[in-house]
Parts: C-alpha cells; sequence; structure tokens
C-alpha cells in the first residue's frame, strides 16, 4: 500500500523518527480492522528521517494526542484517493486521559474514575502539569 | 461560588482586602461576632491538625456561626471507600462552607470541582496551605509593615513543606524579595516553584545548605518541620530529621529586627529557649491565622 492506494483515510506525515509506535499505541490504532500502514525512519528532505502512519478508514483523529507527542505532524485527509485536506496541529492546552500522574501523593492515585487532566504550563518548554497536584508529566516525583 | 485552593487565586488587592478585614476584626471584634449567625462550617479533615481545624472553628464560632465535620478519616465515610467528590456534593446539602484538609495532592481541587459551597483547601498532601499563607502574611505585614524588600530565610524540609511553597507563590509577587532556600540537598525546593514561580518571575533566590552563614542576611526566617508522614521510607526520615536545628546561638548573628516564623507543629527544630526572644513570632502567627481564616470566611461567603 502506498499513500496513492488510499481511496479514504488519513495519512500521518512528518512525524519525528521513532515516534509513530508511540502514537499508534497512544491514538488507540491497535482497535482498527481497516488497513493501517507504518513506515519507519523513511528518508526525508525536510527532516532527514521521519516516520509516516497510513489508515485506510476516515476516522476521527485524537489531535490532542497528535499535537502532545509531536507537534510538527501533517495530517493529509484522503477523499476517493486524492488528497482533499492538510492540517497541522498545535500543542494542546490541556490533556484529558491520554496519560497519568505519577505522583503518588496525587488524588488521582487513589480516585481512579477521575479524569486526568494536565495543563500547559509553559508553552515554550512543552511542560504539562497535572491539573491536581501540578506535578509535571513524564516526571516521577516532584 | 469562589473557592481557594491555591494562594496564586488571590490577586494582590484581595490579598490587601483580607488583611484589612483581619486588622478590622482585631480591633473591633464585637462588630464581627454575628455576621455568621444561622451560617455553618464544615470542616473535613482526613488527616490530622490542631491548630488549622481549631483555628477554623474557633474563626467560624467567633462569627457567631456553627460548626459541623470530622477530624479523621476514619470517622467518616472515606473509611468506606466514598469519593472526595461524592463527600463534596453530600456536605453542599448540610453546610454553607468547607475547610478540607486530605492527604492527597488535588483532593480539596476535587471537592471544589463538585461541591456547590466554597471550599477552602486546609492542606493537601506536600502540596498547598493557602490558609497558613494568609496567616503567615498578616503576620509579615504586623511585623514588618510591608511585604516588598525582604530577604526571606526557608529553612527545612522544602521538598513537602506545602506552607513554604504557598509562602514563595505569595511573596513572589511583591518587588526586591530575595528568597534564600535552607535544606539539606535531598529535601530541596521541587522543581516546579523554582521553574514555574521563581524563574518564571525573575526572583533572586540562592540554594544552601548553611542555616547560620546564611542568618545575617535575613529579614524573615521561616522554620520547618521535616513531616514524617511525607517519607514513605522511615531511614530516611531519621537521617533528615535533625538537620537543622535554630537555638539560640545560631541567632547570635542575626538581624535584631529578625522576624522568626514556624507553621507548627514544632518538633525539636526550634530550641525552647528561643520562645522567650523577642524576635520569635511563630506563636503570634497562630493566633493571626484565626483573624485571617474570619476574613476569608467572610470574603467567601459574600458577608461584608
Amino acid at each position: 500500500m502506498n499513500i496513492d492506494s488510499i481511496k479514504n483515510g488519513i495519512v500521518i506525515d512528518h512525524i519525528t523518527a521513532g515516534k509513530s509506535m508511540e502514537l499508534y499505541a497512544l491514538l488507540n490504532l491497535d482497535s482498527l480492522s481497516c488497513p493501517i500502514v507504518i513506515g519507519k525512519n523513511l528518508p526525508s528532505d525536510k527532516m532527514g528521517k521521519k516516520d509516516i502512519i497510513k489508515i485506510d478508514a476516515d476516522i476521527e483523529l485524537n489531535t490532542d494526542i497528535l499535537g502532545y507527542i509531536d507537534p510538527d505532524v501533517t495530517i493529509n485527509i484522503i477523499k476517493d484517493g486524492k488528497i482533499t485536506d492538510k492540517k497541522t496541529v498545535s500543542l494542546p492546552e490541556r490533556l484529558v486521559n491520554v496519560i497519568s500522574c505519577k505522583n503518588p501523593r496525587c488524588i488521582t492515585s487513589c480516585e481512579q474514575e477521575l479524569d486526568q487532566v494536565f495543563t500547559l504550563t509553559d508553552k515554550e518548554n512543552r511542560i504539562y502539569r497535572c491539573l491536581y497536584c501540578e506535578t509535571k508529566a513524564k516526571e516521577e516525583n516532584h | 461560588m469562589r473557592s481557594l485552593i491555591d494562594i496564586k487565586e488571590l490577586s494582590l488587592e484581595e490579598l490587601d482586602a483580607l488583611i484589612a478585614t483581619a486588622l478590622d476584626i482585631i480591633d473591633n471584634p464585637q462588630k464581627y461576632s454575628e455576621k455568621c449567625k444561622g451560617k455553618k462550617l464544615a470542616t473535613l479533615f482526613f488527616e490530622p491538625s490542631t491548630r488549622t481545624r481549631l483555628s477554623f472553628e474557633a474563626a467560624m464560632y467567633e462569627l457567631g456561626g456553627n460548626v459541623l465535620g470530622f477530624s479523621e478519616a476514619s470517622s467518616s465515610s472515606a473509611a468506606k471507600g466514598e469519593s472526595v467528590a461524592d463527600t463534596a456534593k453530600m456536605i453542599s446539602c448540610y453546610a454553607d462552607i468547607i475547610a478540607m484538609r486530605h492527604p492527597k495532592e488535588g483532593a480539596p481541587l476535587v471537592a471544589s470541582m463538585n461541591a456547590t459551597i466554597p471550599v477552602v483547601n486546609a492542606g493537601d498532601g506536600g502540596h498547598n496551605h493557602p490558609t497558613q499563607t494568609l496567616a503567615d502574611l498578616l503576620t509579615i505585614k504586623r511585623k514588618k509593615g510591608r511585604f516588598d524588600n525582604l530577604t526571606v530565610g526557608l529553612c527545612g524540609d522544602l521538598k513537602f513543606g506545602r506552607t513554604v511553597h504557598s509562602l514563595i507563590s505569595a511573596l513572589s509577587r511583591y518587588k526586591g524579595v530575595k528568597f534564600v532556600l535552607i535544606s539539606p540537598e535531598e529535601l530541596r525546593i521541587p522543581s516546579y516553584v523554582k521553574t514555574d514561580v521563581l524563574e518564571k518571575n525573575n526572583i533572586e533566590y540562592v540554594e544552601t545548605t548553611d542555616l547560620t552563614g546564611a542568618m545575617p542576611s535575613l529579614d524573615i526566617l521561616y522554620m520547618t518541620r521535616v513531616q514524617k508522614e511525607r517519607f514513605f521510607n522511615e531511614e530516611d526520615y531519621l537521617r533528615l530529621k535533625d538537620s537543622y536545628i535554630l537555638n539560640l546561638q545560631k541567632l547570635e548573628n542575626a538581624k535584631s529586627d529578625l522576624c522568626i516564623m514556624h507553621p507548627l507543629p514544632r518538633v525539636n527544630e526550634i530550641s525552647v529557649a528561643v520562645d522567650k526572644d523577642p524576635r520569635a513570632c511563630y506563636f503570634e502567627q497562630a493566633l493571626n491565622g484565626k483573624f485571617m481564616r474570619m476574613a476569608l470566611i467572610l470574603m467567601l461567603l459574600g458577608i461584608k
């Protein structure tokens, strides 16, 4: 399958090399039954190397997840075999149930049904903090 | 409807207004003695407390209101597994305002998102303790007459010391404040306070392990206890608990108008001999907490 062979679907292009599997997991693409192709370390004029994900189905993508993991990706929407739309994503202000707080003292550690909410507190350095305890995302502790 | 979860939610104007109300309460207690008549404060303390809970209760009684609540999680439905969200919804049916202490960080925020009455964070784990900060600010105001151009030493457990985090947030908004952060390596201030508060606002600060060396420069020395309940490992607690003990000898090089503060309870980090030194302000600080909680209750209930 190549990009031209998709009739109606989505191509996530310009993924930073090495991040496609993380996106695959967080976007829950494993639950789809349509053909999906993951290209890793493909040559790119712009990026040197890039990853790419082709999804042969017209689905709703969680752009917050894309923006959080890799805000420089491009989303190509394919209809009737042609690119009909190109979208970019940005760093989301708020992430809901995308990542979990690792602070054992956080209220989310004992109240399992609470939404895991992270907010963008430092855009320049792409730092997200737990809404409840302010622990930095991906940091083990304070 | 307004809650207070983090001291940063209060503007400088609101802080000034709260301090002005507290000073008026000190001068004219009778004027306020029936302001909260018919109102109920629910004190939901999922973790032990003496000062904070009793000062909230005393504050409400002195405003003519009533108090209900519990002082440990085991005597509430939390012991049966009730969520904070459900507790907050339910208490909203019985009271007019909630003061909540909880060992888990963010629990009072969750309560405020679910309650239909104001929620005051009375301490959440090692995170925030905004009403202690209100007590601290009133103490500084009464002792120093200002908040700007002060060198503030914070000593002890700066990692888990929630009162320290809230006080830094509050004082960072005033001009010319410098912080001297005195702690063992393991109990340094968390990264989010450094990056999001101190560095973001270009606040001058130094980190040191040397209390005696820092002493001569300080206008305020804020001592804290190494809190056993914040450690998962008792060995670490035992190793660090006696890191800093303030005694009269260490105060020899201090300024004559130094203001020594402590959120209390103390264990042994301030020698009892220091209590008689005129620079010791910590018991007055506890009293100031009641006045500021009175002012806060009035503000959140919209009572003038």
